[in-house]
């Protein structure tokens, strides 16, 4: 934070640090966004930076929300997100098609995203409410599960399996840190890699072929292993310096597809090169470091596990889609926030961010003591 | 604050730990992407930036130019000429109908063409461009260049085309070029297979050469999208033509020869005894190479399928005929090495009884000695001497000779017939060699079968006293040619015998060469085709005997060796002989071998290729009144 005369309090109060952190990635996308036009602010750019702001100025006003007000409101915003998430479903029945969004007059709300912090505050709060003597217990368990399977189960059958997953380990995060034993998670890691093979052997020719095509993208280079495969030639063909600005080849000759969405890193690396990727990396690393130091600060265990949690958000978010693009994880549709061109990932990492400011500034405000 | 208890502090405790973890994973997954990306863009930079440059950088084709193939004093057998195409790409046709009617007006395209070309059409992949017209006028080509904006998918190019300036006589030595099909650009995937005007060889020495004829493809380089869309043009790829390859062939001899055999059925192969250079390998008839590498129209092909002296097969490569007599001087040769006396005599009383057949002479010879036999072709004499030498060693010396023996040539075919010994009978047809087998063998007929080739390569070996193995590429590397390892006497002897056949009493007096101071030395040779009894003359073709002749010149010093077949020729005296003699003239006086021959082509109508054209136009016509 910034202290000086000349600088209203409320101003300098702010993290600043992390601002210009934030500010720096979607500037980097930004420009990224602008290549990717072929050298335009339309139709990505202009829309992306005014998108940015709205949601930048709102993290800022979110950070004067008291740690007692999200407390509140965790259960009801819960119960809204798991209605929408159910209204969709039924929506899609009725239209008799998959749909993931509601129609609210001019925007359409992805309830799944919103589903990515409501899940986090609602397992704090659970655990919150929790008496430390019974977390070794049966009913820290099944409640928690409960809370997670029904929303997780909902987003699956839209289907949206990288939502999905997410929202899996984010609660699963909280679960873990919020101190569930240990053998649970090694127990439910050795169910998924004994079921993984049967689940397997269950799938149908196109779900398997999938997987392999993951596997081995290189077996079908024009079908759907195309997306890997042009992807990690535009990563490798960068070097360590990339091929310069607005020189991209993989993602001006659209050999990329979805250059400027879930491959945005792609498209950004092929110009900048492992040095340009690495920033952007470190960038996301110091972002999710600070929200890590803001769990550990927090002096109420409601504000540590959602700080966690949400932290937790962001870094799947970052992480399954460098894995994706990079031919380490199945392309599941995860884009990078800040960085991809869209309103819902940066609303989702936008809201993460101005809770995880809130909690910030009342640790600052409020004096230590235990 | 509110009163923590023992649990809580524990759970802190707990939750500092866990954090800790979940902060190392972190920190793990970020070390896998961050060194992932170096893997990727660092390590492996060079792999991905070759993947990006194929896929950015695409090359619009030009087919290189074929190699030539030039005779041994560098005249052209096969060249290119510069012309004008007109190619459709059936991807870009949107009115395939409307747009054949509009060409076919243009270019004046008969039905025949129309036929190939839907034909073509219905084969095609769709991208792979089908050849309208090759060879267009510059008038015809203008025309359809004015009117390329209403004609979509029609390609009008420069290019070049294959062309043989010898056209029939050169045929079967050549082969020709075409289009590549389909499966011949399934093999290799190559984009060239798809270039308009691009042509592979076929048959012949195209095929077996076109390694080294075939040349570099070069093209326009361009930048394009995943869509195909052009971005820009970069630098292009100069090509780089074919080799030339040098044959050894004298293709003034080649076309003499061709012309000489006139409308019979026959094959020619001549020889340099210096070095076994091929100097011509002639069969006939043929087809006209250039109506290949153009495309053939079918009434042409059908025309050509249908004719019974069958035009489309290489009878140098893949013919096999009995030898007949001209087996005689290597017999001689076997007999003389299982030490007969050549002044042994045998009394030909018109036949032989061998077991209970009769075998017939073709005339009562009388008493009978080697050299006598051989000049007057005595069969007797060489059933009697055969039945008392070693059939195995006899063979084993014909083979030695040429006979039954395959050739290293570049020939994508090339059959080698049969010299039948016992143990070859035994294993093919499970009986024992009979007195008649060696009968049969001694005379060239029975089982022996052989080629063209082997007709030259004997007289060669004969009469050079060299084991000389024919060459057909005159970059081939030279190998020393070692000597027979056969008696000089006995050789000197079978050399005098062959002369006299030509130039003494022999059976090919007639064909003694019409220059001074050269004798030909040579055997002649009538293989039966239908039965003994029936021999000499036959009104139906088929039916004749073949006529073989084979020849080396001069006589005392030999230059050059002929071996010829004339199917269905009758007496080898009289259909091979007179051919052999005059190729042989020419070799020596071209001027005296022209003469003999300009007013035969003016008793048979004209030129070998006038007649030809005279032959397909009529065909022509006559399926056109069929159809009609």
């Amino acid at each position: 934070m910034i202290s000086s005369a000349i600088i209203p309090q409320p101003l300098a109060k702010l993290p600043w640090r992390l601002l210009f952190l934030i500010a720096g990635i979607a500037t980097i996308g930004l420009l990224t966004l602008y290549s990717a036009a072929g050298g335009s602010l339309t139709p990505w750019a202009l829309k992306q930076s005014v998108i940015f702001l709205f949601f930048l100025v709102t993290a800022i006003g979110m950070s004067w929300i008291k740690e007692s007000t999200i407390k509140s409101v965790a259960f009801p915003l819960y119960a809204v997100v798991l209605a929408m998430l159910i209204a969709v479903e039924l929506l899609g029945f009725v239209g008799k098609g998959a749909q993931r969004w509601l129609d609210v007059g001019p925007i359409r709300l992805q309830p799944s995203e919103f589903m990515k912090p409501a899940i986090v505050l609602v397992l704090a709060r659970f655990y919150d409410l929790l008496p430390p003597s019974d977390i070794r217990r049966w009913r820290a368990v099944w409640p928690a599960a409960l809370l997670l399977g029904v929303p997780a189960l909902l987003i699956l059958v839209q289907p949206d399996l990288g939502t999905a997953m997410m929202v899996i380990l984010i609660g699963a995060t909280v679960m873990f840190v919020a101190g569930l034993p240990w053998w649970l998670f090694a127990g439910t890691f050795a169910a998924v890699a004994v079921a993984a093979p049967v689940a397997f052997s269950l799938m149908h020719e196109y779900q398997r072929k999938r997987v392999l095509i993951f596997l081995n993208p290189e077996s079908d280079p024009l079908g759907a292993g195309y997306h890997i495969t042009q992807s990690k030639i535009a990563i490798g063909s960068a070097g360590l310096f990339g091929k310069g600005y607005l020189q991209g080849s993989q993602s001006h000759l659209d050999y990329l597809p979805e250059g400027h969405t879930d491959f945005v890193f792609s498209t950004m690396v092929e110009e900048w090169g492992f040095a340009g990727g690495l920033v952007l990396i470190v960038a996301f690393a110091f972002v999710i470091r600070w929200g890590m130091r803001v769990s550990t600060r927090c002096r109420t265990r409601f504000g540590q596990l959602t700080a966690a949690g949400l932290t937790a958000a962001i870094f799947f978010y970052v992480s399954i889609n460098l894995m994706m693009v990079m031919g380490l994880a199945p392309v599941v549709g995860v884009p990078l926030p800040l960085v991809s061109y869209g309103g819902s990932a940066v609303m989702t990492v936008m809201l993460c961010i101005g809770l995880l400011m809130s909690l910030e500034r009342q640790q600052r405000t409020q004096p230590r003591s235990y | 604050m509110k009163h923590q208890p023992f649990t809580s502090v524990h759970q802190s405790l707990s939750f500092s730990r866990r954090m800790m973890l979940f902060g190392g994973a972190q920190a793990a997954v970020g070390a896998a992407l961050v060194g992932r990306l170096g893997w990727l863009a660092v390590a492996e930079n060079e792999k991905y930036e070759l993947m990006s440059e194929n896929n950015r950088v695409q090359i619009i084709v030009v087919p290189p130019r074929r190699g030539w193939m030039i005779d041994r004093y560098g005249k052209p057998i096969a060249i290119n000429r510069s012309d004008f195409r007109v190619d459709l790409i059936p991807q870009q046709l949107d009115d395939a109908e409307q747009t054949l009617k509009t060409l076919s007006q243009l270019l004046e395209l008969d039905a025949d063409e129309l036929d190939r070309i839907l034909k073509d059409l219905k084969q095609s992949h769709g991208f792979q461009p089908v050849q309208v017209a090759e060879s267009v006028p510059y008038e015809k080509y203008a025309a359809v260049i004015v009117r390329l904006p209403d004609l979509p998918g029609v390609q009008a190019t420069r290019g070049f085309s294959r062309f043989y300036p010898t056209g029939p006589a050169v045929a079967h030595l050549t082969g020709y070029v075409g289009t590549p099909t389909a499966e011949d650009y399934e093999k290799t995937k190559d984009p060239l297979f798809l270039t308009p005007g691009f042509k592979i060889g076929k048959q012949g020495l195209e095929k077996t050469l076109e390694p080294y004829l075939r040349g570099t493809p070069g093209g326009q380089r361009i930048e394009v999208t995943a869509r195909g869309k052009l971005v820009k043009e970069l630098d292009p790829k100069p090509d780089r033509s074919g080799q030339t390859v040098q044959l050894t062939v004298d293709v003034g001899l080649q076309e003499y020869a061709a012309r000489r055999m006139g409308d019979q059925s026959g094959a020619l192969v001549a020889l340099d005894l210096e070095t076994g250079d091929m100097l011509a390998l002639v069969s006939m008839p043929a087809y006209d190479p250039n109506s290949f590498s153009r495309g053939i129209g079918r009434t042409e092909w059908r025309m050509l399928s249908e004719d019974d002296h069958i035009p489309l097969l290489n009878k140098v490569a893949q013919g096999l005929y009995p030898s007949g007599s001209t087996i005689k001087p290597a017999m001689a040769l076997a007999f003389l090495k299982q030490g007969i006396d050549p002044k042994r005599r045998v009394y030909c009383p018109g036949g032989y009884q061998i077991g209970n057949r009769y075998f017939r002479c073709d005339a009562a010879h009388g008493s009978m000695d080697m050299h006598s036999a051989i000049e007057r072709s005595c069969n007797t004499y060489f059933w009697a001497t055969g039945l008392i030498t070693d059939p195995q060693e006899t063979t084993d010396m014909v083979n030695y000779l040429g006979y039954g023996e395959e050739f290293d040539l570049p020939l994508a075919t090339q059959r080698y017939g049969t010299m039948p010994n016992p143990e070859w009978l035994e294993q093919k047809y499970h009986r024992e060699w009979q007195g008649y087998d060696t009968a049969n063998t001694s005379i060239g007929q029975g089982y022996v079968l052989i080629n063209p080739m082997q007709l030259a390569v004997l007289p060669g070996r004969i009469g050079s006293g060299k084991l000389l193995q024919p060459r057909l590429l005159m970059g081939a590397a030279r190998k020393p040619i070692p000597p027979l390892a056969i008696d000089t006497e006995h050789l000197a002897f079978v050399r005098a015998a062959m002369t006299s056949v030509v130039n003494d009493g022999g059976t090919a007096v007639a064909s003694k060469l019409p220059l001074e101071n050269i004798l030909m030395a040579g055997k002649t040779g009538t293989a039966q085709v239908h039965r003994l009894s029936e021999r000499g003359h036959q009104n139906n073709w088929a039916l004749r005997d073949h006529a073989l002749f084979i020849a080396f010149a001069p006589a005392d010093k030999p230059r050059y060796a002929i071996g010829c077949i004339i199917e269905h020729g009758g007496f080898g005296a009289s259909a091979a002989a007179p051919v052999v003699r005059d190729s042989m003239t020419y070799l020596f006086d071209k001027q005296k071998a022209w003469d003999a021959l300009l007013p035969l082509e003016k008793q048979w109508g004209g030129t070998l290729q006038e007649r030809n054209d005279r032959q397909l136009a009529a065909f022509k016509a006559a399926a056109r009144a069929n159809a009609a």
